[in-house]
């Protein structure tokens, strides 16, 4: 199960408020679908508009991004820069 | 620095742009023209904040040379949601209200319509026959007063996004972010003592040298051209197409040289303007912004608002942060916030933390990115709070940010966890360094500050191209703001083991090359480099399998090295190594032409932290600051070119400085900008100056070939709070609103010494 790590305003709105959640799933698509199955809606909030930080690397569009079995698999904010 | 182990990466090269630009040769987007072009200009709201009731355009269309007139009626209605437009996710429905106003102008300078005309006389008074019925509103400029209930409402439809319930009523607070770790109030319980402070900051402009410019030709079969100084000419074609309704193959944007951007350039102003008055004109239409237009009309960075209280234990840890953020977006919503937030604490591993950020409309204009967007504004706040804790222990400052440094493993307050970084490093760097070591001068102080930056990679597409020569062609879509074009060729002659005189690098337009993301978030070094690299690698497989026919033998028998390929064995046979010029001379009987390709989406981009040291000295008669010393030093994974990337941390740090110093954007009471020029908007030059030294910490990112981190935004957000702690301790003063000029400087010790004052 890899390990879902949602902003605290993200998680209050979309999660039931919660920030850490264990998930089954071998690709961030994977991950995606189990949470909208717990949280309904959750999936396009998250499909687009967010970054992916997969065990500490940052990815951006990681849709299909493989994840590890206890991979740490955080949404933050979308980042682009000057 | 370490010392590295290749040919071509970590030396000193000519920049390929180098001659073009000392002599005066290189095209900047002014430079284009075209048979027939008309000159384009724009009408700009003198209002900060009005309802446009109506445009009467028919005496100006009725001006002998007048060609084409648009207003915002001639852009199509865009929904109210963010969609993608050239990989970015923006608002149309703001996009295209803020190309051309529609219904309302919501800051002076918004454009309200636009001339073509056969020259630039009779477009000014083209535009000066313009009636536009204007119903003045109450204006709000800034940040805090935004946020007030009784606030004029820019957006009457905007509620706050990220509250629960959704507010029934509007608000200019278009959005609120948290973010915690740990339980920051019971932190707080556990510290020996807590420091709390307010800090505000300016808005201030990229102040890049060449204006916003483009040449647009639309033609009658709906194909258009464009040119156009921008940071991404991919964005700039999504945005149009989506802005004009036109396929994206209808569109074709040439990028010029560009005269600085620093996240400027990233959006569109005059590009969509141009398209539709060449598509209503029938002719080319050029639009070249004055200086005047680009500080009314393009955006700056946020101003803001933050909160600190951090609460320490007598032993150095600082055990718990609470930070509220308030960011002034302009216009439009899209202040960068997020990052500010997340930024805000990144450089400490803290237990307990607490992080809210709002994002604010205001009656100027819409923000644009700018070096490190948000992060500058929050470490000022935050920089200058830790300077607070290390002066109540009494340690030295960079003791204290060792003692609480994030390193591999530390959980951030925004999510994830942090993988190999360089914060330790860094600290440890410039505690070595001779800056630090060295003893104060009489009359002056020292002050100490650090930042962070994510750097992101994204997609980029790279070709590499082998002449019948043996000299290559490494073509991206990047445009090349700060020696990209070096670093590009470096890394191919590297892979290639041919010097790197036989390599030219290019920036194709739209047409030429695949999608490339913008120039920005210091993602090309990195992400286009990876690209590159995996272009000529591809190419260097082709080559291997041309030697492997000539040869007779199997791919696997053949090896590439120094610029030949070889034999990879005595057991494969005796051959005479092939080189790239041989092999690409045969090329023609061995398959044809021979290329490479990558494109990809670059993952694993290394977060960067800098650590800036400043000495000055403060004339406490007219509060003017002189930076007698400064030196940043910088985590910046492999410098594959020394030289730009000290460039880089120098440009950072002097726009810091600026920052810091002297840059501001002044309203007056009707909320018209008092200073909107370079002399009253006062950016440092070379005289305000000492030279900058760097520092080049060198973790190498496990995630790029070569070890690449992005370097060009971390620079920028250590200044304000190193400048400002060393000021706080030349004078006792303690600084929290920028920028620290002289007239506020100089009241400041005047309010802190009312007897010296009075003398």
């Amino acid at each position: 199960m890899a390990r879902v790590v949602l902003t605290y305003s993200f998680a209050r709105q979309y999660a039931s408020g919660q920030t850490e959640i264990e998930v089954p799933g071998r690709t961030v698509r994977q991950l995606i679908r189990a949470l909208d199955a717990r949280f309904p809606g959750i999936e396009r909030r998250l499909e687009h508009d967010v970054a992916v930080v997969i065990d500490g690397v940052l990815h951006q569009n990681a849709y299909l991004e493989e994840v590890g079995e206890t991979a740490e698999v955080a949404f933050i904010p979308p980042i682009a820069g000057g | 620095m370490s010392e590295h182990r290749y040919k071509w990466v970590g030396t000193r090269q000519n920049r390929p742009d180098g001659a073009d630009k000392v002599t005066g040769r290189a095209r900047f987007a002014a430079d284009f023209n075209l048979p027939g072009e008309l000159v384009g200009q724009v009408l700009r709201s003198p209002h900060a904040h009005a309802v446009i009731k109506s445009i009467d355009v028919s005496r100006a269309a009725a001006l002998p040379g007048v060609k084409a007139i648009v207003t915002g009626a001639d852009f199509p209605e865009q929904p109210d949601q963010v969609v993608p437009a050239g990989e970015m996710q923006v608002n149309l429905r703001d996009v295209t209200r803020n190309i051309m106003a529609k219904e309302k102008a919501l800051y002076e300078g918004h454009a309200v319509a636009a001339v073509a005309a056969t020259t630039a006389d009779i477009a000014k008074k083209a535009l000066a026959l313009i009636e536009v019925e204007y119903e003045k509103l109450p204006h709000v400029i800034d940040v805090r007063e935004a946020m007030a209930e009784d606030a004029p409402i820019l957006h009457p439809q905007m509620r706050t996004e990220g509250v629960t319930p959704t507010p029934s009523k509007a608000s200019n607070i278009a959005k609120r972010l948290e973010f915690t770790k740990g339980d920051a109030a019971a932190g707080f319980v556990k510290a020996d003592f807590v420091i709390e402070r307010e800090f505000t900051t300016q808005p201030v402009h990229q102040g890049y040298i060449e204006p916003h410019a483009a040449l647009a030709s639309a033609s009658e079969d709906g194909q258009v051209q464009l040119w156009t100084t921008t940071q991404g000419h991919f964005q700039v074609r999504g945005f149009c197409c989506r802005l004009l309704e036109l396929e994206t193959s209808q569109l074709r944007v040439t990028p010029s040289e560009i005269g600085g951007g620093f996240g400027g350039k990233t959006v569109v102003y005059l590009e969509p303007v141009a398209i539709r008055l060449s598509q209503k004109a029938g002719r080319p239409v050029k639009m070249v912004m004055s200086r005047e237009e680009v500080f009314r009309a393009s955006g700056p960075t946020s101003g803001g608002h933050v909160q600190v209280k951090l609460g320490a234990t007598r032993d150095g840890r600082i055990v718990a942060a609470d930070v509220t953020v308030a960011l002034q977006a302009g216009a439009f919503p899209g202040s960068p916030v997020g990052p500010s937030c997340m930024c805000s604490l990144a450089c400490y591993d803290i237990e307990n933390i607490r992080v809210v950020g709002f994002d604010v409309v205001s009656n100027r204009p819409k923000v644009a990115a700018y070096r490190a967007p948000g992060a500058p504004i929050s470490a000022w706040a935050v920089e200058s709070t830790v300077d607070l804790v290390a002066l109540e222990l009494g340690m030295d400052p960079i003791e204290l940010r060792l003692k609480n440094a994030a390193k591999k493993g530390t959980k951030t307050h925004y999510g994830p966890t942090f993988g190999v970084i360089g914060m330790v490093e860094t600290l440890e760097a410039a505690k070595a360094s001779a800056h630090y070591r060295s003893k104060v001068k009489p009359g002056h102080a020292r002050g100490v500050a650090a930042g962070f930056w994510f750097n992101i990679g994204a997609d980029s597409s790279a070709a590499a191209h082998v002449g019948e020569d043996g000299t290559v062609t490494i073509i991206s879509g990047s445009p090349d703001i700060g020696g990209s074009r070096a670093s590009l060729a470096m890394m191919a002659a590297e892979e290639l083991g041919i010097d790197y005189d036989k390599v030219r690098p290019i920036v194709a337009d739209t047409a030429s090359i695949g999608f490339s993301f913008v120039t920005g978030g210091s993602r090309v070094t990195f992400a286009t480099g990876l690209a590159v690299i995996n272009a000529t690698r591809d190419m260097i497989h082709q080559l291997k399998l041309r030697a492997a026919k000539l040869w007779e033998v199997d791919v696997d028998g053949v090896v590439w090295q120094d610029g030949e390929a070889r034999p990879s064995s005595t057991n494969v046979g005796e051959f005479e190594p092939l080189s790239l010029a041989k092999l690409a001379a045969s090329a023609s009987r061995t398959g044809g032409p021979i290329n490479g390709h990558a494109q990809l989406n670059a993952q694993g981009a290394g977060p960067g932290f800098g650590v800036h040291i400043v000495d000055l000295k403060v004339d406490a008669d007219t509060g003017i600051v002189t930076i007698d010393r400064y030196t940043a030093v910088q985590d910046v994974g492999t410098a594959i070119h020394p030289s730009y990337v000290e460039g880089q941390l120098q440009g950072g740090a002097a726009q810091g400085i600026g920052w810091a110093l002297n840059e501001e954007y002044i309203y007056d009471a009707r909320g018209k900008l008092q200073n909107a020029g370079f002399l009253d908007y006062r950016m440092p030059v070379a005289s305000d100056l000492p030279m900058i030294e760097t520092l080049l910490v060198e973790v190498p990112n496990p995630s790029h070939p070569y070890g690449v981190r992005g370097v060009g935004e971390v620079p920028i957000v250590p200044p304000m709070a190193a400048i400002g702690n060393a000021i706080a301790r030349a004078t006792g003063v303690r600084m929290v609103d920028l920028p620290m000029s002289p007239p506020r400087l100089s009241a400041a010790l005047d309010a802190a010494s009312p007897r010296l004052a009075a003398e």
